[in-house]
């Protein structure tokens, strides 16, 4: 231990590593995440389908956490570009719970506010407003107004579809509101109060 | 008769009704009797896990708490995404107890409490496997699918991550292709079977679904497949609803139609089309079906009857998929 950190010192790399930010996004993450395992393998990187558009692959991005780069992992597309596939879940030889990593890294840029594209954050706070409005998702108001805000282009070319869908009465364009809002509603009150204080 | 705790999920009321017909049908038939979960809510998809943790997996366990009432010990979705975040939730409190004794806190706020681990979270398609099994299905077709391609098309969230271990493989998966060959189809060689449609990125981020739903369209019709099925709503909305955008974003024209494994397996059960949500597809499946010898009839592939023929005014280079545009562009 004591020759590590005298190579530490004559690199002039700090003489401890601050994992704070690590630890911080593990213990954020549902069950055990595993994070603390990573061994940069680069199998998750290997196994992602959507890795050529995102900024960094999954294990460089966990190489930054150890490193303590806040600013950069949550300016990062990488958690906005994952499908949630858990391809490499599966492959990781070191079980760590990579999607569930990148959807803590998602809550943390919504909450600090570092994404740099807007349209994946707004798009899941649209669909959790209409959740929590009805109990069910609305697919018809989600669309819609996520289209109005982030690509009124599209929904011209969108039109045929839509219009296709709501033919074939596939798309309801009333919401469904469930009986027990209210107790819903007070089960997430308290749960938003948990995860304010956590 | 077995009787299961059902979760159908919000898609199944709407876009994706002929799953629900089907599976309904299908279920009656097999012996399988679903009891829907009173007043069951959203189960957030993939998006409230990436917002709010504790609100996320709270919102999940309402219908856990729900279900745990209702008397069976299985608990069943035919959504994959539904199905994995019951499956989750479930397991990541017993995984991590302090999770499972946050969120009771939460349900407590509303009356309710979930024991983790106390229900047995499983898909349709496993139900249909390991409790009616193969043989009582293949006894009840009437109707074997002979001569149709099927590519089986089973995604990601059904066989990964796998929490219990109930499936054949994680990336290739065997149970689609057996129920498959049960009915009489024939079963192309797909190797795309469990890899990503782009899930909601075809609302976020419609580059990086397209490619991917390129890549299982072409797949499927390079192993010369008449026709896709999908265990998914999600997968199934992709693969067809966006397959114009898709085809129009690689200049390609695939016509790859894909429906519910249901939707199959009761026409072999001897259901009519119309009864099993067929017509309902964006990309028709008429043709598939026409080498079966079924038709799909024109009151169900049109969606009833339409005032005006042409819809919506819209620009010309849009019109192609418009009825009549074809001979308005030509006058």
């Amino acid at each position: 231990m004591s020759q590590i950190t005298d190579e530490r010192v004559r690199s002039r790399l700090p003489r401890t590593e601050d994992l704070s930010l690590l630890h911080e996004v593990s213990m954020k993450t549902a069950g055990v995440s595993r994070l603390e395992m990573c061994i940069q393998c680069g199998s998750c990187g290997g196994s992602c389908p959507s890795e050529m558009d995102m900024d960094h692959t999954p294990r460089t991005l966990f190489a930054m956490l150890r490193a303590g780069m806040r600013d950069e992992v949550l300016q990062s597309n990488t958690p906005w570009i994952c499908v949630s596939c858990y391809h490499c879940v599966v492959r990781c030889p070191q079980n760590v719970h990579i999607t569930d990593v990148m959807y803590t890294l998602k809550a943390m840029a919504i909450r600090e506010k570092k994404y740099r594209d807007a349209t994946a954050p707004d798009f899941a706070e649209t669909f959790v407003e209409m959740v929590e409005k009805y109990g069910r998702s609305y697919e018809f108001g989600l669309a819609t107004r996520h289209y109005l805000k982030h690509a009124p282009m599209r929904m011209v070319s969108m039109a045929a579809m839509g219009l296709g869908m709501l033919k074939k009465g596939r798309i309801s364009m009333k919401p469904r509101t469930i009986k027990g809002m209210e107790q819903l509603t007070a089960i997430l009150n308290k749960a938003k109060e948990m995860e304010l204080a956590a | 008769m077995s009787t299961y705790t059902f979760y159908p999920g919000c898609a199944m009321e709407s876009n994706a009704k002929a799953y629900y017909l089907s599976l309904m049908e299908v279920a009656k038939t097999l012996g399988i009797d679903l009891q829907e979960i009173e007043d069951w809510n959203c189960c957030g998809a993939t998006e409230y896990v990436g917002m709010n943790l504790i609100p996320a997996y709270s919102l999940i366990a309402r219908n856990l708490a729900l279900a745990a009432k209702m008397g069976s010990k299985t608990l069943v979705s035919p959504c994959s995404a539904c199905y994995l975040n019951l499956a989750k939730a479930d397991y990541y409190m017993t995984e991590r107890p302090s999770l499972g004794e946050t969120v009771n806190e939460a349900l407590a706020a509303g009356g309710l409490h979930y024991q983790p681990g106390s229900l047995d979270v499983r898909h349709f398609l496993d139900v249909l496997i390991n409790d009616i099994g193969l043989d009582a299905l293949r006894a009840k077709v009437v109707q074997p699918l002979k001569g149709l391609r099927v590519a089986p098309y089973m995604g990601c969230m059904i066989p990964r991550p796998d929490y219990h271990k109930r499936w054949s493989d994680t990336e290739h998966p065997t149970e689609l292709v057996d129920v498959l060959k049960a009915i009489g189809a024939e079963v192309v060689e797909f190797p795309s079977a469990a890899t990503c449609c782009g899930g909601h990125m075809t609302q976020i981020g419609p580059e990086t679904a397209y490619e991917l739903i390129r890549r299982l369209i072409s797949s499927a019709e390079a192993a010369q497949a008449d026709i896709m099925v999908t265990v998914c709503p999600m997968c199934q909305v992709n693969i067809d609803a966006y397959q114009g955008e898709t085809n129009r974003h690689f200049g390609t024209n695939y016509e790859m139609p894909i429906v519910f494994f249901t939707q199959l397996v009761g026409l072999a059960l001897g259901f009519a089309p119309e009864k099993l949500g067929f017509g309902t597809e964006i990309t028709s499946a008429a043709k598939a079906l026409a080498r079966i010898g079924m038709d799909i009839p024109k009151s169900a592939e049109e969606g009833g009857p339409r005032k005006k023929q042409g819809g919506l005014p819209m620009p010309p280079c849009l019109r192609k998929n418009v009825k009549g545009a074809a001979e308005e562009a030509k006058a």
